[in-house]
């Protein structure tokens, strides 16, 4: 079936199978390799995109869900001026280290530093309950993500 | 003492400088294994056995081959003609260790749940997972041995040709009858018995292989999320008869490794196989099921621990004993796992007679193998819980007995009684620096307040302090220990026509941020910009040379070689300069990138006068090759010894069991630092790891052998949510082992964590008399602690 996306500001449509998971589309048929996928139980976060400007495990929809949305992937974040206040953040805070779960928690603390007007570390990290990460022990992602929703 | 000082003047080394390796991480740019682009590949899935334990009888693979999409399905017999050898294990530490034939494909019988059987090959991932369902094994299942002590009986043999499930039996006991005296006279006797629960590594990118075959030209290309290409190439070649010089392995961007890609695994070996059988492109992405049954576990030992003490509490001997589980098969260095930490069983305390016994047997689980830590955070569980226990059995505190047990520090290098010599160390510090982190006195008054007001909220105080032997290692070292490769570590050095400088590493970083690091040494060295520093590695046709990163020995092994090759070519950038200068090389100063005339500042020429003049070779020293570029392999003469103290503090919930970590304190001492950024990371991510052994990780396995927590919504990987800030600090006591005076510190947080937080668990309880809780302290472990010990309930 075709499946067409407005993914970083660019209408892009690929010919898919209906079971093909919105991560897969991403990745196999678009070629934005940036959203990364780390488990099969929508547990771990790594595959984290905004759809229509909200988080979402893009493992966890169908392509075909999301025809006709707007997507956000780690790709579309930062510009010829420079990264994402969010990706610049992580870097000055050490926030990554294999940076495998890095895109998809990116994008998950930019939908909860908008949704949320006055975070704190503890809502930090409740906020980003969903998106695993085995390297940094969360301080310094919590950190960025706070030096970011100022 | 001997500290060396350290060799830094550039004033780059030591500073927090941001990684070069997050713009590409941070944007998408990096490319993972399962971000390759490789036309015309065909996928692979593996059919695993479902049980434990079974003898595979006929496949019939009829439904899969008529799937759309599914191109072959082979069994373990098809493809049995393809290798060698099996797979490797190459440390076979007694001469009469058993070793059965380990295939990449089951042959007769499968020996744990998720032991691949069969292989389906296919034009998409879907079509080769859709072929996975059509693939019917008739499989006969046998009794699953899951406990080590029933392996150990060998009721059940697993191996039948092995005749035992008893895979070695190892001792260390340099001083037997000094150890039975010391046991004998003991005024203290203190016995206690752990168990290291299995653990899954669970790096957030799984495992992945891509083969690209070259079938007229005879060469092969080998992608894997890998800690090891240079590793894998040889052991590649020597399973399937691959020359090895028509191989080239690329471990391409790997997101975590924790141990659990230091192997040589069955999807590297089939997927290479099935390219040359089929002459194009063959890959593979690792399901996280199959991470968690078919990736090396973790840990998994049962330890029993002794120390004999004065009346005093001051330490006469350590003995300790294990039973560790090998799993079904023997992995890559799974056998000398346990040896990596036989030596530590006394920790950092001044002991002078020792004993430690290991026995390792096969189970029906999936294979163990090097966690993070490997042998040392079990070892650092054993004595410091232990030390806990003689503290209460001699009445001091937990402070006290340690500090009436560390090693005194006029007496390093130290010989320990297991026969290492620890090079440096100054233990005292780092324990009176995390008390004052954590306001011990302060936090052992909230404690008692507490107890007195009859609070169900219990708080405790855990201390652990650690040392630990990494940098792997002294080449002879390991010979002695009966490991089948070296412990040496290459670089290169290359300064570029226009004094840009390439760096070539055999170290294969995985997140830790070598490209940063090593930058910053070569910059500091030569007084260029780190930026005008590349570092190349991970790639055998770049680096050919290697021995890749585990252990924490990428910086005290690969730093140090890349260290003493730029201070090889700034001898030979010397040499020119002096020819340049028509001065002695001898009367020469070197700085800031810039050689000066001693006494003669105005006479000078730069490092870049120097490369270009070297690249163009027309006016050279005599004799003098062109080019500035030296490389050096550097074996160590010792292993480091990192150590520090960590404090944990939890709060217990006497009617639910829960436990929560309220406030950790760390202060280690991993020799001078190139990134102080860089190692607070490390700790960080170390801790937490080690926290979550602690707490909530477990591999739970059925009495059939079932793992009950095969994916990350059963297998708890701690959020943020669960995890808190901790306070960090550091001493440095430089390593004499190499020039750089540095230690590691990769492994170190992980190492020292989880006995502090359990210390603190059964400190929260001993009130109760309970003395231990078993591994994780889940609230149900905790719940049932405390009804045995007749707490409420």
């Amino acid at each position: 079936m075709e499946v067409s996306v407005t993914v970083n500001g660019t209408r892009r449509s690929a010919d898919v199978e209906p079971r093909t998971l919105l991560v897969h589309y991403l990745r196999d048929d678009l070629g934005l390799t940036g959203t990364n996928i780390g488990c099969d139980t929508s547990s771990c976060g790594a595959c984290t995109v905004l759809v229509d400007g909200r988080s979402a495990k893009s493992c966890t929809l169908l392509a075909a869900q999301v025809d006709g949305a707007e997507v956000t992937t780690i790709e579309g974040l930062a510009t010829a001026d420079g990264l994402h206040p969010m990706q610049q953040a992580f870097h000055e805070c050490h926030a990554l280290q294999c940076g495998y779960c890095t895109p998809g928690m990116v994008m998950a603390a930019i939908s909860l530093v908008d949704e949320y007007d006055d975070l704190d570390a503890a809502g930090v990290r409740v906020g980003l309950e969903g998106n695993l990460c085995r390297c940094t022990g969360y301080q310094n992602i919590v950190r960025a993500v706070l030096a970011a929703s100022e | 003492m001997t500290d060396t000082i350290s060799p830094f003047v550039g004033g780059i080394v030591g500073t927090h400088r941001l990684r070069k390796e997050d713009p590409a991480l941070l944007t998408g740019e990096s490319k993972f294994i399962d971000d390759l682009h490789i036309p015309g590949a065909l996928w692979i899935a593996l059919v695993r056995s479902p049980y434990a334990h079974a003898r595979i009888g006929a496949i019939d693979a009829s439904a899969a081959l008529a799937t759309d999409g599914v191109v072959a399905v082979y069994t373990g017999a098809d493809l049995e003609g393809d290798w060698a050898g099996p797979l490797p294990c190459a440390w076979p530490v007694t001469d009469d260790m058993k070793n059965p034939p380990h295939l990449p494909l089951a042959v007769g019988k499968a020996n744990f749940a998720g032991d691949a059987v069969a292989v389906v090959v296919a034009t998409s991932r879907y079509a080769a997972a859709d072929g996975v369902e059509g693939v019917v094994v008739d499989y006969e299942p046998l009794e699953a041995v899951v406990d080590v002590r029933d392996a150990a009986s060998d009721r059940l043999v697993i191996h039948e040709d092995c005749g035992t499930n008893i895979v070695y039996d190892w001792e260390l006991t340099p001083d037997p009858d000094g150890v039975a005296a010391a046991f004998r006279d003991a005024v203290h006797h203190v016995t206690e018995t752990y168990v290291h629960q299995r653990l899954i590594p669970a790096p957030m990118e799984t495992r992945g292989v891509a083969v690209v075959p070259a079938p007229h030209n005879g060469d092969m290309t080998l992608y894997s999320s890998t800690q090891i290409p240079h590793v894998l190439k040889v052991m590649a070649a020597l399973t399937l008869g691959v020359p090895e010089h028509k191989l080239r392995v690329v471990a391409p961007s790997v997101g975590g490794g924790f141990g659990c890609k230091l192997n040589v695994y069955a999807e590297e070996l089939v997927c290479m196989t099935l390219a040359n059988r089929h002459g194009v492109p063959v890959r593979w992405t690792e399901t996280r099921t199959e991470a968690a049954t078919a990736t090396i576990q973790g840990r998994a030992q049962r330890q029993t621990i002794e120390l004999a003490a004065d009346a005093d509490g001051k330490l006469t001997g350590v003995r300790a004993t294990l039973l560790a589980d090998m799993g079904a098969y023997l992995q890559l260095v799974a056998p000398g796992v346990p040896l990596l930490g036989a030596f530590l069983y006394h920790g950092l305390y001044d002991v002078p007679v020792y004993s430690f016994t290991c026995r390792s047997v096969f189970t029906n689980l999936t294979p163990t193998d090097a966690y993070r830590g490997a042998g040392r955070p079990e070892a650092t569980y054993a004595i410091e819980r232990a030390m806990d226990a003689l503290a209460v059995a001699v009445g001091v505190g937990q402070d006290e007995i340690r500090s009436r047990n560390f090693i005194p520090t006029e007496k390093f290098p130290y010989d320990s009684p297991a026969g290492l010599i620890f090079d440096s160390g100054n233990y005292q510090p780092t324990l009176d620096r995390a008390k004052e982190l954590m306001d011990w006195d302060g936090r052992r008054a909230e404690q008692a307040e507490r107890r007195a007001a009859g609070s169900t909220m219990h708080l405790g105080l855990g201390i652990s302090s650690y040392v630990e032997m990494c940098g792997l290692a002294p080449s002879r070292t390991l010979a002695a220990l009966n490991y089948g490769a070296g412990g040496w570590e290459s670089a290169t050095v290359r300064i570029l026509p226009t004094c840009k400088v390439q760096v070539v590493t055999g170290a294969t970083p995985h997140g830790q941020g070598h490209e940063t690091c090593w930058s910053m040494i070569v910059a500091d060295q030569l007084g260029v910009d780190p930026d005008d520093v590349e570092v190349l590695h991970s790639d055998t046709a770049i680096s050919p040379l290697g021995m890749d990163t585990y252990g924490s020995r990428s910086l005290s092994v690969g730093g140090t070689a890349l260290w003493m090759a730029t201070e090889k070519v700034i001898h030979k950038a010397r040499a020119i300069a002096a020819h340049m200068l028509e001065a002695n090389a001898d009367d020469l100063d070197f700085a800031g990138g810039t050689f000066t005339v001693k006494g003669s500042p105005d006479k000078e020429v730069p490092l870049a006068a120097v490369a270009f003049g070297a690249f163009t070779a027309h006016d050279l020293p005599d004799g003098m090759e062109p080019n500035l570029e030296a490389q050096v392999t550097w074996d160590p003469g010792n292993f480091v010894f990192p150590f520090g103290t960590h404090i944990a503090v939890v709060e217990v919930d006497e009617e639910t069991g829960a436990v929560e970590l309220i406030d950790y304190a760390a202060v280690d001492d991993c020799g001078n630092q190139i990134n102080p950024m860089i190692v607070e990371g490390q700790l960080h991510g170390g801790i937490v790891q080690g926290v979550a052994q602690a707490l909530w990780e477990e591999a739970i396995y059925d009495a059939d052998g079932q793992l009950r927590s095969a994916n990350l919504a059963d297998y708890l990987v701690p959020s943020a949510a669960e995890c808190i800030d901790m306070k960090l600090d550091h001493t440095v006591t430089p390593s004499p082992t190499n020039p750089m005076g540095v230690k590691g510190v990769g492994e170190a947080g992980t190492i020292a964590s989880t006995p502090a937080v359990m210390n603190a668990v059964v400190d929260a309880l001993r009130p109760m008399g309970i003395t231990d809780v078993r591994m994780p302290a889940s609230p149900m472990t905790v719940r049932r602690a405390i009804e045995a010990a007749g707490g409420s309930s």
